[in-house]
């Protein structure tokens, strides 16, 4: 009867123990900030690429929260972030904004350099400084810095720039995002 | 010096906790997909096993032994490595974002790798003091990191491979890990012991 006592106390004391320095800790290092941004922006593919209009993932995720933006607008994200998205906020899942760039497979920007005539415009459009070049000298995309955000292509005089897909290889290749669950699916169709 | 360079020596190669004692193979599976989530586990797993090895070892030898509660060890442990993990999750996520960011999914997964609980009991039969406990622990992690940054760079290349219908997916992956453990077992030569 002894052991059992000492071996019970033991054990509780010590769960006792830690729970207390578990809940100091909770308390002493407490994180403040806003959950529900976080939780907004885990959602979101965080490619920068700015076709929502605003500056990024981030500031995107903060106008949601706030209520000053759709859920709609993430084309990199597509139906499957949408559909997250609504089922995080309790939104209604509404179509994506632009569905054609939803179903586009992954490609890169590429200047037909015969026809481009170093205007310069579509450096100044990229965000991510892919591509290289100088006034009245022919533009190139470096394809590994290229995020295929389509900005480049309105502001090009001569239309030179053509969206082409990847070939996948070992280097470029990754694995498939997953699929919404199937009860997402047909809570959006319903 | 000589015994605690042996011990690491040990761990990390000849008795490799993942590909010859077979533990922790949930982790070793599930974070291989990409080499930069397998790193972050490799890093975060260091990181609590050496605290866990070296805390496991006093609760045992200040509070279970005196008492004469040896039985204890298995649910004791248990208690030791959830309070380790999630007092530093806690922490990390105050003192360190940048840390926390990189960890914090995997900090979780890891109270429940068999490999931390395993390092805490076989420490205990095999009598280490709290320096060796602690080293034991540290070069098990760092084993455990080393085959699941190597296995997650197979991976990434076996998944584009063209691999028959049959052993795709976990099945080629089985079979991988299975070659390495084979690979590693030419490390039993190195050091007796």
């Amino acid at each position: 009867m002894g052991a059992v006592l000492t071996a019970v106390l033991t054990l509780s004391l010590l769960a006792v123990l830690f729970g207390l320095l578990l809940g100091y800790a909770a308390v002493r290092f407490r994180v403040e900030g806003d959950p529900i941004v976080d939780q907004i922006d885990a959602l979101l593919p965080q490619t920068q690429c700015g076709q929502c209009g605003f500056a990024g993932c981030r500031p995107y995720a903060e106008a949601i929260a706030s209520g000053e933006a759709e859920i709609n607008r993430c084309p990199p994200g597509g139906e499957t972030a949408m559909i997250a998205l609504a089922d995080l906020l309790g939104r209604d899942p509404v179509p994506l904004e632009n569905e054609e760039a939803a179903a586009k497979p992954k490609s890169v920007a590429w200047i037909i350099e015969e026809e481009c005539i170093g205007c310069t415009l579509c450096l100044q459009a990229c965000p991510v400084d892919a591509i290289l070049g100088a006034a009245k000298q022919m533009h190139t995309v470096i394809a590994d810095e290229c995020t295929g955000c389509e900005l480049c292509l309105p502001p090009c005089p001569v239309e030179c720039i053509v969206m082409k897909p990847i070939r996948e290889t070992p280097e470029t290749w990754r694995w498939p995002y997953p699929r919404a669950a199937h009860w997402l699916k047909e809570a959006a169709d319903a | 010096m000589a015994e605690y360079a042996l011990i690491l020596v040990s761990t990390v190669l000849v008795n490799n906790f993942v590909l010859v004692k077979f533990l922790g193979l949930c982790p070793f599976m599930g974070v291989s997909r990409k080499l930069e989530t397998a790193m972050g586990m490799g890093l975060a797993t260091t990181f609590v096993l050496t605290l866990s090895a070296a805390s496991s070892y006093l609760v045992d030898t200040y509070i279970l032994q005196p008492l004469g509660l040896g039985y204890l060890q298995t649910i004791a442990f248990i208690l030791v490595i959830a309070v380790v993990v999630q007092f530093t999750e806690t922490v990390m996520h105050k003192t360190s974002p940048v840390l926390y960011q990189m960890l914090g999914i995997f900090l979780p997964l890891i109270t429940t790798n068999c490999a931390v609980l395993g390092v805490a009991l076989l420490n205990t039969q095999e009598q280490h003091n709290f320096v060796e406990s602690a080293l034991y622990g540290f070069g098990a992690a760092v084993g455990f990191s080393l085959v699941l940054v190597l296995f997650a760079a197979v991976r990434e290349r076996v998944a584009v491979a063209d691999v028959p219908e049959p052993f795709q997916g976990n099945a080629i992956a089985l079979i991988t890990a299975g070659l390495m453990s084979m690979a590693f077992m030419g490390f039993a030569g190195l050091v007796a012991g």
